[in-house]
């Protein structure tokens, strides 16, 4: 019994060693290693198709930030995601409150809300693209309905408010708005299951209850149920922001960097300035200057979810 | 085994599956190299030749699978590996090709862009083998223009074998609406502004243009520059003898806005293929796109040259050729010289040109090819590469650097939408000095 014990235990010592080390050193090596190794080349003169690591310090980040495009990328992305967690939140809020009423074909239509999550982003894009063409997609339903100032959308170059801020005008680029509509009808049906999920473990002691008290229903969402939803819509928003800070395969099947860069994100002039004009060392800057971004949302809540853990 | 480390154990395994396969998807992924990897091994136990190529679709595969028949049947014993990546306009094609030339595995041929594309990247890094031997030995010395192994050769060295000529400088027209407005090719952008605003008073949209990708759009303003500064001016521009904020360049790209104010309001959302629809379709009177249109509308559309369409130069530039050409070079430190040399061969061959361009579209590079083989955009375009002045084209990355095209597509797009000349005219003359 007592040398079963120490196997036993010795076994669980090593064992978990044994089976992580593999991708301990693999993400190490190709996570890690190959982070630094990004950030080392955004500080070099790496900007042909020969590698040059001559250190040249902030120099590639010093061009970015006074660069058009670059510029233009922060400003899309701040407004994409505002409006892609801000919609995809209150949409799919809505449609698990109203799956959550026990209606009929519930499964039918909880599937028919999540399918467009299980298609590629690549698809997404393509169609959408076709449906939001400005003169062959859903305009000539408008136009039939008797609309006479069609919206262009992805092709619009409206700024609102335009107001001038280094050298973009920055304000809300109509044309994000085009891309926003097809990104949130590819994740509201996640955050509709996030919802769901969320729920469905409330008891149901808990409505009898407040129902008993003489609460109405909408008293009972307003004051028991939205709270409740509280860690869900925060998890939801640090996936949706983490999706919507690196994007790239939407927008670059569906608009391109689009008309004047409407458009564009910096995942999107990433590829291209690395992979199409050479230009490695800004193109890792952009990478750092994204997984940046990124940490900022992401560490926060990695932090208070580990502190949270060990309380 | 308790419960609990029977959990441990588990996590343990499904994480490292996890992390190798991560890890195996995502270099094959990074590559996005054929499924050639395995083959490749089995392959060079006999004799062998990897052609590396972005021609994967429409014309130019068929194009590519006729040129190997041929290498295979007169080298039997030599196995050739089609290393063609698919994507638009090579793009996906370079990324590969730059990460396997950097890490030092090159394939032993690979398409590349006469001009810029070879001489400031893979040359200029010296990772190319002269091969003034191989074209002594074939006689090629006088079959090919001048001019054209001028953008393949660095310090009297040639680096490449042209296999095809694309023109980028045409002008497609809209037959049956020209004839009705009784209407003729404009050959300078006088007539040309004249005939749009006649097209544009009918409620024809006179010019279609299809700038999703930008390069449609830098396309269309080196024609101009072309039509504005003459061969020899532009050739003085992209050799830096001209600078890009002179007065001639803001010239044509005052002129370049106004032929904006006559395209397709949605062109921002279209492709080329969409553009050239619009011509084809009589929607559009007037599309400016290299000659791979003509592909698109004979092929694709079914439209009959001279009949449904025509052509002409762009405006001004009636005795130049905006050249685009497709080469093939020889690598440093490739496993099978030897059969890449007898490939070459072929490429440079007329025989090996009359099978492959035909069904490209394009017309061969050799000025000795068989004519009779060629439609009759093509003949024409063959007399005029004897002839023309030959201008590499910007666009296609022949006359700068690939990292200067980039920059140049982002200034005219922005262009494209706000208009600025002086803006344009010193962004683009600072991208000319940073990738110098």
């Amino acid at each position: 019994m007592s040398t079963g014990a120490k196997k036993r235990w010795s076994f669980e010592k090593v064992a978990p060693v044994l089976f992580l080390l593999p991708s301990i050193i693999a993400i190490g090596i190709f996570v890690y290693g190959f982070i630094g190794w990004t950030a080392y080349a955004s500080l070099s003169a790496w900007n042909s198709i020969v590698p040059d690591f001559t250190f040249v310090g902030l120099k590639n980040y010093i061009f970015l930030f006074h660069d058009f495009r670059f510029q233009s990328d922060l400003r899309n992305t701040l407004f994409f995601t505002i409006f892609f967690i801000g919609i995809s939140i209150v949409i799919g809020l809505g449609l698990a409150i109203l799956i959550d009423q026990k209606i009929k074909g519930e499964t039918f239509f909880r599937n028919i809300f999540i399918f467009p999550m299980a298609l590629s982003l690549v698809v997404t894009g393509v169609v959408w693209q076709w449906l939001l063409n400005p003169s062959t997609g859903v305009n000539l339903i408008l136009k039939k309905l008797g609309v006479v100032h069609l919206p262009k959308w992805f092709v619009d170059t409206t700024v609102i408010p335009k107001i001038h801020w280094g050298v973009i005008s920055f304000g809300i680029p109509v044309a994000i708005l085009a891309v926003v509509i097809a990104a949130v009808w590819q994740m509201s049906g996640f955050t509709m299951a996030m919802y769901l999920s969320s729920l469905r473990a409330i008891p149901d002691e808990l409505k009898e209850a407040a129902r008993i008290d003489g609460a109405t229903e909408l008293q009972i969402y307003r004051k028991i149920i939205l709270p409740l939803m509280w860690p869900v819509t925060l998890s939801t928003t640090i996936i949706l922001a983490h999706i919507s800070l690196k994007i790239f395969d939407l927008i670059y099947t569906m608009t391109g960097p689009g008309a004047g860069f409407v458009t564009d994100v910096p995942g999107v002039y990433m590829f291209e300035t690395t992979f199409r004009g050479n230009h490695y060392a800004q193109g890792t800057a952009i990478a750092v200057i994204m997984l940046i971004f990124i940490s900022l949302i992401i560490v926060p809540y990695l932090v208070s979810s580990s502190r949270k853990e060990a309380e | 085994m308790n419960k609990k480390s029977k959990v441990i154990t588990a996590a343990a395994v499904m994480t490292s599956v996890l992390a190798l396969t991560a890890c195996g998807s995502s270099t094959t992924g990074n590559q996005g190299a054929p499924a050639g990897g395995g083959a490749n091994k089995t392959a060079d136990a006999k004799k062998s030749v990897e052609i590396f190529s972005w021609w994967t679709g429409g014309g130019e595969e068929e194009g590519l699978k006729a040129l190997i028949q041929l290498f295979k049947k007169q080298n039997p014993d030599v196995n050739v590996i089609n290393a063609a990546v698919a994507g638009g306009a090579g793009t996906n094609a370079q990324a590969v090709l730059a990460s396997r030339m950097q890490a030092g595995d090159p394939p032993d041929t690979f398409q590349v862009h006469a001009g810029a594309e070879l001489l400031d990247s893979w040359v200029k890094a010296g990772k190319m083998q002269p091969l003034n031997d191989l074209y002594k030995e074939a006689g090629w010395t006088d079959k090919f223009p001048k001019s054209l192994v001028d953008m393949m050769s660095k310090d009297g060295k040639i680096y490449s074998v042209a296999v095809d000529i694309h023109r980028g400088n045409v002008l497609w027209i809209n037959k049956k609406i020209f004839d009705d407005n009784h209407l003729k090719p404009p050959t300078t952008f006088d007539e040309f502004f004249k005939d749009a605003d006649i097209l544009k008073a009918k409620g024809i949209t006179p010019l279609a243009l299809g700038d999703k990708e930008p390069w449609t759009a830098t396309m269309l303003f080196e024609d101009v520059l072309l039509g504005e500064l003459g061969p020899q001016g532009y050739d003085d521009l992209t050799q830096g003898k001209i600078k890009w904020d002179d007065p001639k360049v803001k010239q044509s790209l005052e002129i370049f806005k106004k032929m904006l104010t006559y395209v397709n309001s949605d062109h921002a959302a279209r492709t080329w293929q969409d553009a050239s629809q619009l011509v084809a379709k009589g929607q559009a009177a007037m599309n400016v796109m290299g000659d791979w249109a003509k592909g698109y509308f004979t092929s694709d559309l079914k439209l009959k040259p001279n009949v449904d369409f025509e052509w002409t130069t762009t405006p001004g530039t009636g005795s130049s050729f905006m050249v685009i050409s497709d080469t093939f070079g020889l690598p440093k430190g490739i496993k099978h010289p030897e059969e890449t040399k007898t490939f070459l061969k072929l490429l440079g061959s007329v025989e090996g040109q009359d099978a492959f361009n035909p069904l490209k579209g394009s017309i061969p590079a050799r000025v000795d090819a068989d004519p009779s083989k060629y439609d009759v955009y093509s003949k024409q375009a063959m007399a005029d590469f004897k002839k023309d002045a030959l201008t590499p084209s910007i666009a296609h990355g022949s006359a700068m650097p690939q990292g200067f095209v980039t920059q140049m597509n982002q200034a005219i797009n922005i262009f494209v939408t706000q208009g600025d000349v002086n803006t344009a005219a010193t962004t683009l003359e600072q991208d000319a000095e940073q990738n110098k």
